[in-house]
C-alpha cells in the first residue's frame, strides 16, 4: 500500500495546546498528569486533564454539538494551523474528495452521565435539552469536524478502544488508495468521563499516583484527555524533511476481553505487517513509542512481542507518563509525538518511570536520546484484542 | 467518480421476521408478505457456555449473521478480516453503567465495563473462531451502514483478501430509546471478496453519488428502513432477492449516497 504525507498534525493534551508545549515537555521530561479533583469523581487517582474546556464553547452554529468532546477537538482544529490547512485541502480537492475518520472510545457520554442524574423522577426522562445525536453518538466528533468545515465525503468513527484513532489512518490510506478521496482529517478524540474513571477502577487498573510505565512498581493507568488530528494525502505529494505513514498493520488477539495475549502475539503479528507494509527490517527503526500503558500485565505482553521482535537495543519507551492513557486518542497522539519525534531526532525518554522492572528486556529509555532519527514505531492496543502498530518515516533528500 | 468493485459471496440476515437470508428471500422479493415478528437471536453457540449465557443482544446478532455469511460462501471465519459496524454498540449495557453512574454507589461491574466497549462483538466474535485477522469497528450513527461497507469493500481490494462486514443495531431502553428509538434488532453481514470466485453471488460496483436513496416500495420494509440504521441496505437486499441486475442507491450520509450497480 502506498505511503501516506502527514500534511499537518496536531495535538493538544494534558501537555498543552498544540505542538509547541508537546515538544517542551518531551524535551523537559515533564508529566501533564496531576492528582486532582474532577467532575464529581471520588476516587484516588491522578489525571491527564486539558484545562479551560468549561470555558470553550464550540461555535454558535454547531451548537447542538457542544460536550466536553468536540470542545475539545474545537481546541486542537484551532490550533497550529490545522484549520487552514485542512481549508487548502478542501480548495485543492473540493468537499466531496476530503474524508473524516476518527477514533474515539466513550465520544461526549459524559453528556448524558450528567443527564441522567438529572432524570425526572416521575416519568424518569432525560431533561429536554439533552442532546444524544450529536454529544453521545460514538460518530459525534466525525460529525462534528464534517460540519466545521462543511464537507462533503465519507466520514466514520472507528471505535475499537485504545487502537481507534492509530486504526483510522489505515482506513484512509484504503479511501485513498481506492481513490474515492484524495486527503483525510484522521485521528481521535477521547476526554475525561465517569465511565473510564470508575470502569478502569472495577478493574482495579488504575494507579494511585502518576503512572509508571514499564517501571519494577508499576501499579496501573493514568487516564488523560486528547484531541489529536491529522491531515494526510498520498505519500508521494511528500518533499524531503516531511513525514509520511510508510506502514500501518492491524492484528486481533482473539484471546481475552480485557487482558492481552500474555506472549503478546497479537502484537507482534501487528508489529510485523506495519514493518512489511513499510518495506523495513526490525533494525531500521529507530524509535518505538510503545503502548506502554504501565499495569503489570499490559508492559509484560507487549514487552515480549517487542523484545521478541526486535531485540534488546532499539530505544523505546511510553509516552503515557507524559500525557495519561488517552484511550481512544492515545494511537493518534503517539503518531504525532513519533513524528515529532522524527522531525527532532529526538527519542523521548519516559516520564514517571524510575526503575525499569528488570523482568522487561526491551530498551526503555528514562532519558532522552538525541539521535538521527528515520523511522519510528507506535504501539496502540485495546480491549477486545485490537492491535494497530504505525511505522511513519521521515521522507530523505 | 472512482468506484470499489467486489464481489458477495455470502449474506447473513437476522431482524423482524427475517431469520436467515434464506427464509427471508421470498419477502424480500416481494413475492411473499412481509410480517413483522419480533427479530429472534440464536444462542451464540460458539462461546464457551458461561460467557454465552452472560453475553447481550449484539454479540447474539453479529454472531448469528456473521456465521451465516460465511459458511454461506465456504470461507473460515479463522482467517478472516472483520469489519463491524453499529450505531449504539451494546446500548442495555450502556444504560446500566449509566444507571449505575448516577446512582450513589458508582461501583460498576468489571464485566459490564469490558463489555461496554464499541468492538465488544469484534472481540468476542475473534475469540469465538480463533481470528488473528485485522478487526475494526465504525459508527456513523443513521450511515452506519454505509460506512461500513465502504471500509469492508476498501478493505478486500487493499488486501486481496475476503472481508467479513457484520453490521448490526440494537435499542435502548427507556429514557434513551425515546431519543433514539430503533424498534427491531436488525443485523446484515456480507462476505466481500476483491475477486470472482465459484460462490460469489454478485458483483457490487460501489461508488459515491449525489442522488437520492432509493426508497422500499412495500410500506413495512420502507418504515423499517427509515428507522434502523443497517435496514438502510434494504434497497440493495430486495435487488439481491429479486436476483435482479441494476443501480441501487442506498443511503449514507448527509449530501452523500453510495450508487451500487449489481450485477451478475
Amino acid at each position: 500500500m502506498p505511503a501516506l504525507r502527514l500534511s499537518s498534525f496536531t495535538l493538544s493534551s494534558a501537555l498543552g495546546t498544540g505542538l509547541a508545549p508537546t515538544l517542551e515537555a518531551l524535551r523537559a521530561q515533564r508529566s501533564g498528569l496531576a492528582h486532582k479533583h474532577w467532575e464529581t469523581v471520588d476516587l484516588d487517582t491522578c489525571i491527564g486533564e486539558v484545562g479551560g474546556l468549561d470555558d470553550l464553547p464550540v461555535r454558535a452554529d454547531l451548537a447542538q454539538f457542544d460536550c466536553r468532546n468536540n470542545r475539545l477537538a474545537q481546541l486542537a482544529l484551532e490550533t497550529d494551523g490545522f484549520a487552514e490547512a485542512v481549508r487548502s485541502a478542501i480548495a485543492k480537492y473540493g468537499a466531496t474528495r476530503v474524508g473524516v475518520f476518527l477514533g474515539t472510545s466513550t465520544s461526549g457520554i459524559l453528556s448524558t452521565e450528567i443527564a441522567y442524574r438529572h432524570r425526572d423522577p416521575v416519568s424518569g426522562h432525560l431533561p429536554a435539552n439533552h442532546d444524544y445525536r450529536h454529544t453521545h453518538n460514538s460518530y459525534s466528533v466525525a460529525d462534528f469536524v464534517r460540519h466545521y468545515f462543511d464537507l462533503r465525503g465519507p466520514a466514520f468513527v472507528v471505535s475499537t478502544a485504545c487502537s481507534s484513532s492509530a486504526k483510522v489512518f489505515g482506513s484512509a490510506q484504503r479511501m485513498i488508495a481506492a481513490g474515492l478521496i484524495d486527503a483525510a482529517i484522521v485521528g481521535g478524540v477521547d476526554s475525561l468521563c465517569l465511565t473510564t474513571l470508575y470502569g478502569f477502577n472495577s478493574l482495579q487498573l488504575v494507579s494511585p499516583t502518576a503512572c509508571k510505565p514499564f517501571d519494577a512498581h508499576r501499579d496501573g493507568i493514568s487516564i488523560g484527555e486528547a484531541a489529536a488530528f491529522i491531515l494526510v494525502e498520498a505519500g508521494e505529494l511528500a518533499r524531503p524533511g516531511e513525514i509520511v505513514m510508510s506502514g500501518i498493520g492491524e492484528s486481533s488477539d482473539a484471546h481475552h476481553m480485557s487482558s492481552p495475549h500474555p506472549e503478546g502475539l497479537g502484537a507482534r503479528l501487528a508489529m510485523q505487517a506495519a514493518l512489511d507494509m513499510a518495506g523495513l527490517t526490525p533494525t531500521d527503526i529507530d524509535y518505538i513509542n510503545l503502548h506502554g500503558t504501565s499495569t503489570p500485565s499490559n508492559d509484560a505482553a507487549e514487552d515480549k512481542g517487542v523484545s521478541g521482535l526486535f531485540g534488546t537495543a532499539t530505544p523505546c519507551s511510553s509516552t503515557k507518563g507524559h500525557t495519561g492513557h488517552t484511550l481512544g486518542a492515545a494511537g493518534g497522539a503517539e503518531a504525532i509525538i513519533c513524528a515529532l519525534a522524527l522531525q527532532h531526532d529526538l527519542a523521548p525518554g519516559g516520564v514517571g518511570t524510575t526503575e525499569v522492572d528488570p523482568r522487561l528486556a526491551s530498551h526503555y529509555l528514562l532519558t532522552n536520546l538525541t539521535i538521527p532519527m528515520r523511522h519510528t514505531l507506535s504501539n496502540s492496543f485495546g480491549f477486545g484484542g485490537s492491535n494497530c502498530s504505525i511505522v511513519l518515516s521521515k521522507v530523505m533528500a | 467518480m472512482s468506484a470499489l468493485r467486489v464481489y458477495l459471496d455470502g449474506i447473513g440476515l437476522c431482524g423482524p421476521g427475517m431469520a436467515g437470508w434464506a427464509a427471508s428471500r421470498d419477502s424480500l422479493a416481494g413475492t411473499r408478505p412481509v410480517e413483522l415478528s419480533p427479530t429472534v437471536l440464536p444462542a451464540a453457540e460458539a462461546l464457551p457456555p458461561a460467557e454465552r449465557r452472560r453475553v447481550g443482544v449484539p454479540i447474539k446478532l453479529s454472531m448469528a449473521i456473521g456465521f451465516e455469511a460465511a459458511q454461506q460462501a465456504g470461507v473460515d471465519p479463522a482467517n478472516l478480516a472483520a469489519v463491524f459496524s453499529s450505531t449504539g454498540g451494546d446500548c442495555d449495557n450502556c444504560h446500566a453503567i449509566l444507571e449505575t453512574l448516577a446512582s450513589d454507589d458508582r461501583q460498576i461491574s468489571p464485566t459490564r465495563f469490558h463489555n461496554s466497549v464499541h468492538n465488544a462483538p469484534s472481540g468476542y466474535w475473534s475469540i469465538a473462531t480463533h481470528c488473528m485477522a485485522p478487526s475494526t469497528s465504525l459508527c456513523a450513527l443513521d450511515a452506519t451502514f454505509g460506512a461500513g461497507l465502504l471500509e469492508a469493500a476498501s478493505q478486500a481490494l487493499a488486501s486481496g483478501q475476503p472481508c467479513l462486514l457484520l453490521a448490526y443495531d440494537t435499542a435502548y431502553p427507556d429514557p434513551l430509546y425515546s431519543l433514539r428509538p430503533i424498534p427491531y434488532p436488525f443485523g446484515l453481514a456480507l462476505l466481500l471478496r476483491p475477486a470472482r470466485s465459484t460462490t460469489s453471488l454478485a458483483c457490487l460496483n460501489i461508488g459515491l453519488s449525489e442522488k437520492a436513496p432509493d426508497r422500499c416500495t412495500d410500506a413495512t420494509l420502507e418504515s423499517l428502513r427509515q428507522s434502523i440504521p443497517v435496514a438502510r441496505a434494504l434497497p440493495l437486499l430486495q435487488r439481491l432477492a429479486r436476483n435482479a441486475p441494476g443501480r441501487v442507491v442506498i443511503d449514507y450520509l448527509e449530501h452523500l449516497s453510495l450508487a451500487i450497480e449489481v450485477t451478475a
